[in-house]
């Protein structure tokens, strides 16, 4: 049997290749393949093209080592261009936004398309599914007019949302059976799925690997057909429940740099939503 | 102005004022900042099921600084609070929860702003356009003001510069499309935006913080209010 299941992080990017588009997930740590963005980190490869929902500032894991699309960002050379809905800080660590300067002295290197969360959903699901584009009324009379075609239908106004094939989805999942079969565990899934599903290569760092058939087929979340690579995170590796609680303890124990996320809404200027 | 800095309303209050716009079983997403404190103040025997564009639905309260030790760092909302799981919660994936947002099946979407029209065009996601590569804000927040059957809008009444909010014409980038907010909630009034979707036909002033005169709030915003027949004190 034609196996997925790959040993090293660093074999499951080797073909990376210069120019290449990677999709992938972020959205606090849960969802985003941090091993699989430490070997990208590590590889030499340049001008790739990242598409996800957010290229923070800030890294995840505060003194935990981490890696995300962010890193790479800051690795000269290696990202020529960013399709995202956020870059905006707002973490910060030990009480000040550490990374800011050094991210946005990147990024003025860096082609930025700034899109909307949804827009990313409907290119991505439109490449999943090869569809020519979508039509959406989001983003009429906005700047969003720049960057798609506009169609009148049944007198009403829509944006045309062209399809946009990644070469190589990252993905982070809890199970994977040896088929390639994914389960994700709570907010894990987030742009997982979809990214799964639209992507050329798609590679799954996953927490846990069993057996065809201990998942049940009413409870696969990504069917094996979407997935072409499956590499497991070492127990306590990065991105693990071991993990978690470590990073748990860090970032909301006593003294955590993050503790304010969980004080009380402050009122005044909300930044975005 | 003076007279805002002593009497205006609080974030709280606004909140409060939100929470008394939904009926039972709606599905309500709340974006950051004041938005986000709306979910404190439903009356109890309603059931409101909170949608976070993470994909999360149904999800249960926050936690706070003491219980830190409870959270699961894979269960949170769309402004990343971490949330208790409540019996009945839905996860899914982004995309469907884009899904039930530009699909109309979400009852109301809460956002804060910068800048709202008289014409209920929503700015909040940059303050000049075009944005510098580090300043995108976007997130959920063009999704939010389209998808919703009730865009409601959550600001104080005037900026930290003293200006009016609530403007004639835009001077910021717009969110999501023209002429989709309903309803905006401030610390001195209530304002109908009147008139269906994509035609809205100018602002209605419904209720006045107490102690507060249409004339005065009129005064402080910059757009044109018509003042309601029924003029009402701020109901909580």
């Amino acid at each position: 049997m034609k196996t997925k299941i790959l040993n090293s992080f660093d074999e499951a990017v080797a073909d990376v290749f210069d120019g290449a588009v990677i999709a992938f997930s972020t959205f606090g740590p849960a969802s985003q393949a941090m091993n699989l963005w430490e070997a990208l980190y590590k590889k030499d490869v340049k001008d790739l093209t990242l598409v996800g929902n957010m290229v923070m500032p800030i890294r995840e894991g505060g003194i935990l080592p981490t890696y995300g699309p962010t890193d790479c960002v800051l690795q000269p050379g290696k990202v020529k261009k960013i399709i995202t809905g956020f870059t905006t800080g707002v973490y910060t660590r030990d009480g000040k936004e550490t990374r800011n300067e050094e991210f946005e002295t990147a990024l003025k290197n860096i082609e930025v398309v700034p899109t909307t969360f949804g827009s990313i959903c409907t290119r991505l699901e439109a490449a999943a599914c090869g569809y020519g584009g979508i039509l959406t009324p989001v983003g009429v009379g906005t700047f969003l007019e720049e960057q798609c075609e506009k169609f009148v239908i049944d007198g009403k106004e829509y944006l045309l949302e062209k399809p946009l094939v990644p070469d190589f989805g990252f993905v982070k999942a809890w199970k994977a059976d040896k088929l390639g079969n994914l389960v994700y565990y709570r907010g894990q899934r987030l742009h997982n799925p979809l990214v799964a599903r639209a992507s050329r290569v798609t590679i799954a760092e996953v927490l846990e690997i069993v057996e065809p058939g201990e998942i049940d087929p009413d409870h696969v979340h990504t069917p094996h057909i979407y997935v072409d690579r499956v590499v497991k995170v070492p127990k306590g590796g990065m991105g693990s429940f071991e993990w978690n609680e470590v990073l748990k303890v860090i970032s909301y124990g006593p003294g955590g740099f993050r503790r304010r996320l969980l004080e009380p809404v402050s009122g005044g200027m909300s930044k975005n939503e | 102005m003076e007279k805002y800095q002593a009497e205006k309303l609080t974030s709280e209050t606004i909140a409060m004022r939100i929470a008394k716009e939904f009926k039972d079983g709606d599905y309500v997403n709340l974006g950051r900042g004041i938005p986000g404190l709306v979910a404190n103040f439903v009356p109890s025997g309603v059931d409101i099921y909170w949608h976070g564009e993470n994909g999360i639905l149904g999800y249960g309260t926050a936690y706070t600084l003491d219980e830190w030790e409870e959270i699961d760092l894979c269960v949170h909302n769309s402004s990343i609070q971490y949330v208790r799981e409540k019996p009945g919660m839905a996860m899914f994936d982004f995309v469907e929860a884009f899904n039930m947002l530009r699909g109309h099946h979400i009852d109301a979407g809460v956002l804060g702003g910068f800048q709202v029209s008289e014409r209920g065009d929503l700015a909040n996601w940059a303050s000049e356009y075009p944005v510098p590569p580090w300043g995108i804000g976007i997130g959920g927040a063009f999704e939010l003001v389209v998808g919703p059957k009730r865009c409601i809008v959550a600001i104080t009444h005037l900026d930290k510069n003293r200006k009016s909010k609530i403007v004639r014409e835009l001077t910021m980038p717009l969110t999501g499309a023209p002429q989709y907010v309903d309803l905006i909630v401030t610390d001195l009034a209530v304002i109908e935006v009147k008139g269906p979707k994509g035609k809205k036909e100018g602002l209605v002033l419904r209720e006045v913080a107490p102690g507060w005169t249409a004339e005065e709030v009129q005064a402080l915003t910059d757009a044109k209010l018509k003042i309601a027949s029924d003029l009402k004190t701020y109901e909580l």
